[in-house]
């Protein structure tokens, strides 16, 4: 048997808080070969973040193993470049300073020129090569992930993971960075995991789907393999029978848990006998 | 047209965004509403300076009448109705040694800053001649090994001025030594911030004048075997402690909340903790730390005066001091020249600050 490039072995999280605190995730089992793109789709609020911060090493799981490559992940890793949904861009450095901070840390041997040329190419590569000087303030919203892209990339990493990066984009934009990013991923074989709530771009961009059922005591749902082959155009994507037959069991997927859910809140709480104070009488 | 745009971000960084209409009319086309604009900024506090003076000149003149009457009844009663007259023609002429002594009008505090301009060249005449005098004298006295005379005149009252400066600046720079340093390393642990928050919660509200003594019981124990210069060094000392509370504050805090993402940033980059403090978390906080020390130099400012009115101290302080002690007929009004001028100066000290302030805060805040 071949190890697995990354392993979620029953993974949970709680946080811990007064009352004893929240499951957020729960017994996640997760296998990710080299070289696949997989894509979690999953309701806002449901632990798509929490679940990012597990595999890039900034938490840790309550119980449960988390390997990469076969070995725990205790730390982040250079080997795993994130690109996080806020961008999160230092405002007081420029583009470049921003993606330069990062390959400087990357390769803490190279020459300073061959930084920026690292730099350059990959400033470059995003199409901002006018806006390398600028701060993050003077850029739209798109332009800043661009940079955030540019910035995880940068550090060649052997995994990207990507954090719902495409948000807060409008569609066109969106549709633009997303072939940028099959496009880099597809250059040098690399492995990557996308976090979103977009059924649709999961489907164009991954080749394996999975639902993230929602939390408290969130854990993965049935795997969706996405058999289309690659180039995929996104304006015949619509007549493409295996397309739109994924496309409608995930979506139905998503809804029948979602109506689940309602149906389990169902509780009714009891309000305490109380009325406003009158401060007249 | 590019110099009127240099001139607007100039004005508009400096926090003088106010003076926009004037920038507009003198290097722009003038438009209806750039005039409109011109009255509404410029005329009206124009007319309320007019009307400030108006105010003060008629307070001061029903307060001199107050205390001419005064002294006229009081005169009656004592001596009769001779020496009321006396004193009625006499104030009536304007002669100094009967003027009743009250709140001074805006000409007389005009003139009395004159006076203190005048005053200043014949000083600096006078050092500069004693200077020249002493010249050879003193050469020989230093290749002698003594000491070189020094000018022991009075000081003027732009002299008070300087001196006053160079004392809120040493304490500024005390206080800056000091508060940001700590504020760093406070603010980066929570164990250190528990553990002195009660130091700076009890110390923060300490008065001046505490400080001062505090600062003069330590201080003059130290100097007790040199001839140093002991009130400049007990003033600026107590100046950078009354003051640098804020920028410890505001530093910790700043240090404390540091966007959580910037911190994520740095984790996922493997950044090593020195690099983490010096190129996260103190940029994130320059705007908190500028905000704490713009309020450290208007409070060093402010409690400067106090102090030097108390620790004797030369500068503008013991200046208002020694003209209350004084008592002369224009004593008042060296007063309040005094205290414009003390107004004027915080002002542009905090104008400069503001500048600096909004130089290096990267979420663009608009001027207070």
């Amino acid at each position: 048997m071949t190890m697995a490039y990354l392993e979620l072995k029953n993974v949970s999280k709680t946080y811990e808080d007064a009352s004893g605190g929240t499951e957020v995730l729960s017994n996640i089992n997760l296998t990710i070969e080299e070289g696949e793109f997989v894509a979690i789709v999953g309701f806002t609020g449901s632990g798509k973040t929490t679940l990012v911060n597990l595999i890039n090493g900034l938490i840790k799981p309550t119980s449960g193993e988390v390997l990469f490559k076969g070995v725990p992940v205790t730390d982040t890793s250079h080997e795993r470049g994130v690109i996080f949904q806020n961008y999160s861009l230092l405002p007081w450095l420029t583009v470049g300073q921003n993606v330069y901070m990062a390959v400087k840390e990357a390769f803490p041997k190279e020459s300073k020129e061959k930084l920026q040329a690292i730099v350059k190419d990959y400033v470059a590569m995003v199409s901002l090569s006018p806006a390398i000087n600028k701060r993050p303030k003077e850029l739209s919203g798109g332009m800043r992930q661009r940079v955030a892209v540019a910035r995880a990339l940068a550090m060649n990493p052997e995994m990207i993971i990507m954090d719902e990066p495409l948000g807060a984009l409008d569609a066109l934009t969106r549709g633009n960075l997303q072939d940028e990013i099959l496009n880099i991923w597809s250059k040098d074989k690399r492995t990557a995991l996308l976090i979103t709530n977009d059924v649709d771009e999961g489907i164009y961009m991954a080749d394996r789907i999975i639902p993230l059922k929602p939390g408290p005591n969130a854990t993965l749902g049935p795997e969706f393999t996405i058999d289309i082959e690659r180039p995929r155009d996104k304006t015949s994507l619509n007549d493409n029978e295996t397309y739109k037959k994924n496309r409608n069991a995930i979506i139905e997927y998503l809804m029948d848990i979602g109506n689940e859910r309602k149906s389990v809140s169902n509780e009714t709480y009891e309000l305490p006998e109380i009325s406003p104070k009158s401060f007249v009488a | 047209m590019k110099q009127s745009i240099t001139l607007n971000k100039i004005t508009q960084l400096m926090g003088f965004g106010f003076l926009k209409p004037i920038t507009v009319l003198f290097t722009g086309k003038p438009q209806k509403e750039d005039i409109v604009n011109f009255l509404k900024k410029i005329i009206v506090p124009l007319l309320s300076i007019l009307l400030f003076l108006g105010v003060w000149q008629g307070g001061s003149t029903a307060l001199f009448n107050k205390e001419a009457n005064f002294k006229i009844e009081k005169a009656l009663a004592d001596q009769g109705q001779e020496a009321a007259d006396e004193m009625r023609a006499c104030i009536a002429s304007g002669e100094i040694s009967c003027q009743p002594n009250t709140l001074p009008s805006p000409s007389q505090v005009w003139a009395s800053f004159k006076t203190l301009l005048e005053d200043h060249k014949v000083i600096s005449a006078d050092k500069l001649a004693f200077k020249e005098k002493t010249a050879a004298m003193n050469e020989k006295r230093v290749a002698a090994g003594k000491d070189p005379i020094t000018y022991t005149g009075r000081p003027s009252f732009v002299d008070q001025i300087f001196t006053s400066l160079k004392t809120v600046f040493a304490g500024f720079l005390l206080a800056l030594v000091i508060a940001v340093p700590i504020g760093v390393v406070i603010g980066l642990s929570t164990t250190l911030r528990s553990s002195f928050n009660w130091l700076i919660q009890i110390f923060k509200p300490v008065s001046p004048v505490v400080w001062l003594l505090l600062v003069f019981m330590i201080v003059k124990t130290l100097t007790k075997d040199s001839n140093s210069d002991s009130a400049f060094i007990i003033s600026f000392i107590s100046v950078g402690l009354c003051s640098m509370w804020a920028t410890l504050v505001n530093t910790a805090m700043g240090v404390s909340s540091v966007d959580k993402d910037y911190i994520n940033v740095a984790k996922v980059l493997k950044l090593g903790p020195m690099q983490k403090v010096f190129k996260v978390i103190l940029p994130s906080s320059l705007p908190l730390i500028f905000t704490g020390l713009r309020i450290t130099l208007s409070v060093a400012w402010m409690v400067l005066i106090a102090i030097e009115l108390l620790a004797q101290s030369p500068g503008l302080g013991s200046f208002v001091w020694e003209e209350f002690q004084n008592g002369a007929i224009d004593s008042n009004s060296k007063i309040i020249v005094a205290m414009f001028i003390i107004g004027i100066i915080g002002f542009l000290l905090d104008r400069i600050m503001l500048t600096i302030q909004n130089m290096v805060s990267f979420n663009k805040n608009e001027g207070v």
